[in-house]
């Protein structure tokens, strides 16, 4: 699975209030939340974010609540795909579960910089940034978690796997 | 092999002799729980999985509490939403207003937890019911539509930071001063995917609402559960709740643990958290002279009983600060009562407080007391993140009741000592 896009740049301990504030949270209609993102650090991210833009951010991506809200509203901009140095835990398995993919890079994420093009392969996790003409290369995704992705998340995994009880290994 | 308490619990409801840090399980789960918030989103996941049926209508607890009473439209709706899910597949633990508390205060005192459970929520501070001896982990809407639809999840079995507390507690110190310690050790990196266990001879001497405390912030370093071994405090609280026995379970003496880490109490003094992270904490005497605007004792942290008559103890026969708001929220309906019959309420009042019905309040700044631009507070809460109880240019301030208490009297940040 091929990406490619513009970044966007973050720095570390980026909570879940940040990425979508409380107060947005009366809904469950993805998009109403995603006027929501980002919306006190950066009020210009739902206006001008474009389908398939990149997010690049610091360590402990997404800590705080358990809101799913906060990955379907990145999805909801447009967003394909969020490297970051790490994950907070639950932000990392809502992700995947709404078919968001994340990849885990410290040596992308100190290089690239704002709006810098980017084009990523996820099976492989290489990352090819267009503007420097550099080349990182970034965990690859665990083959469980890539099959959730290219199902589109996890209920359609499951639906497509027609599974009783749920996600066996 | 040896196992500790978390390896234990999970090994049981995989069904496995054992299991080792590292290893990924499917799990039947004890209770599965979600909230006004992440119940809609749960509901909606489940309702695309077509299936007829929950997995077991007594294991789902649905609680709204965050933004109740309905605080707008959108939030009557999300509410209504979950009620009528409940009310068709016939879940028995849906909570309305009157006998709704805060989710995680709510279900322990309900007697629907029990040691050795497996509960797994869509809320991150599920981890509180590890003070009860149980393994118990946040999650998000999608885990838990699965899990109602099926009663089972996966997940990856942790490796455990063992943090042993010895020594005597100093004065005005409390289960919530031991974990922003734990915090400022650690970092909120420090545990993440991991499970942290709380022991040492300290321990013994806390009360149950001091470990639900430290329980629940084990989420604030990153980690999937805080656990307590459980012992006879335990087994006094779950008395007369109507809860089942449940099933005792201890590490064994040579289990296996990432990192021990090894607290002395008598270096503990009250602990303040300063904006905008739980991590960046410091003694209440270190951070200067901190004016406030508001001050709000509550929340599934601290809004217990013991914090409340501990608050009402420092506060008694005085007056908060000119021009400052104290806002109290008991819990649970439960708490309130108790705190009514106590005088706890009444002292409150006479000193200046409002009191607000159970439910999450202003610790998340979704209502019921949200900070305008430049103002500080000092709340009993878990996280300080920017923004988080309102105003993205308000600072949140984290202590426990007895120095919130205090600080509502002197208008600025103190310790009780000072008052």
């Amino acid at each position: 699975m091929k990406i490619e896009g513009k970044a966007w740049k973050f720095g570390n301990h980026i909570d879940t209030d940040l990425i979508i504030p409380a107060r947005f949270l009366n809904t469950s209609d993805k998009n109403e939340l995603a006027k929501g993102c980002f919306a006190d650090l950066r009020p210009d991210f739902f206006a001008h974010a474009q389908e398939g833009d990149i997010i690049i951010a610091g360590t402990n991506f997404g800590c705080g609540s358990s809101r799913e809200h906060a990955p379907v509203a990145i999805k909801a901009c447009g967003i394909s795909l969020v490297i970051a140095k790490g994950f907070a835990r639950i932000f990392y398995r809502n992700a995947f579960n709404i078919g968001l993919p994340l990849l885990e890079c410290q040596e992308a994420v100190d290089d690239i910089e704002e709006g810098d093009r980017l084009r990523i392969d996820l099976i492989s996790g290489e990352i090819i940034n267009q503007s420097k003409g550099t080349r990182y290369s970034a965990t690859p995704i665990p083959e469980f978690m890539m099959n959730i992705i290219k199902a589109g998340g996890l209920v359609n995994y499951i639906k497509s796997k027609s599974m009783k009880g749920g996600v066996h290994h | 092999m040896s196992m500790n308490i978390t390896e234990k619990i999970l090994a049981r409801h995989a069904g496995e002799e054992h299991v080792k840090p590292g290893d990924l399980i499917q799990v039947k789960v004890d209770l599965a729980l979600a909230n006004d918030i992440t119940a809609p989103l749960a509901i909606k996941v489940f309702e695309e999985l077509g299936r007829n049926e929950v997995f077991d209508r007594e294991k789902i607890a649905l609680v709204p509490d965050h933004f109740v009473p309905n605080k707008d439209i959108p939030s009557a709706q999300q509410v209504k939403l979950v009620r009528e899910f409940a009310n068709r597949y016939s879940i028995k633990n849906f909570f309305e207003l009157g006998e709704v508390g805060i989710e995680h205060v709510l279900l322990p005192e309900k007697g629907m937890i029990a040691p050795g459970d497996l509960i797994i929520g869509a809320d991150s501070h599920t981890c509180t019911y590890g003070a009860l001896g149980a393994f118990s982990t946040g999650v998000g809407s999608t885990d838990l539509g699965v899990i109602m639809a099926t009663g089972e999840t996966w997940l990856r079995v942790p490796e455990t930071i063992k943090i042993v507390f010895n020594g005597e507690l100093n004065r005005w110190v409390s289960g919530k001063d031991l974990i922003l310690y734990v915090l400022k050790c650690l970092g909120v990196e420090g545990g993440i995917y991991k499970a942290l266990e709380f022991s040492g001879d300290t321990i013994k001497e806390l009360s149950m609402a001091d470990r639900f405390t430290m329980a629940n912030m084990a989420v604030e370093v990153g980690a999937k559960n805080g656990i307590f071994e459980p012992d006879d405090k335990v087994t006094e609280y779950m008395k007369d709740r109507g809860a089942r026995d449940g099933v005792y379970l201890y590490s064994d003496p040579d289990a296996h643990y990432e990192k021990i880490v090894n607290i002395n109490t008598g270096d503990i003094y009250p602990q303040i958290a300063c904006p905008h992270s739980p991590d960046n904490v410091a003694d209440v005497n270190e951070i200067g002279e901190i004016k406030l605007d508001q001050v709000f004792i509550g929340s599934c942290t601290n809004g217990r009983l013991e914090d409340l008559r501990i608050a009402s103890q420092v506060i008694k026969g005085k007056r908060i600060a000119k021009g400052l708001r104290l806002i109290v929220i008991p819990s649970t309906p439960w708490i309130y009562k108790k705190a009514l019959e106590e005088g706890i309420i009444t002292t409150l009042l006479d000193a200046g407080a409002v009191i607000g019905p159970p439910c999450c309040g202003p610790c998340l700044g979704g209502h019921m007391g949200i900070l305008a631009e430049g103002e500080t507070a000092l709340s009993t809460t878990n996280r300080n993140f920017k923004g988080r109880m309102g105003h993205p240019e308000s600072k949140v301030y984290l202590s426990n009741p007895a120095v919130a208490a205090a600080s509502a009297v002197a208008g600025k940040i103190i310790s009780p000592e000072e008052l």
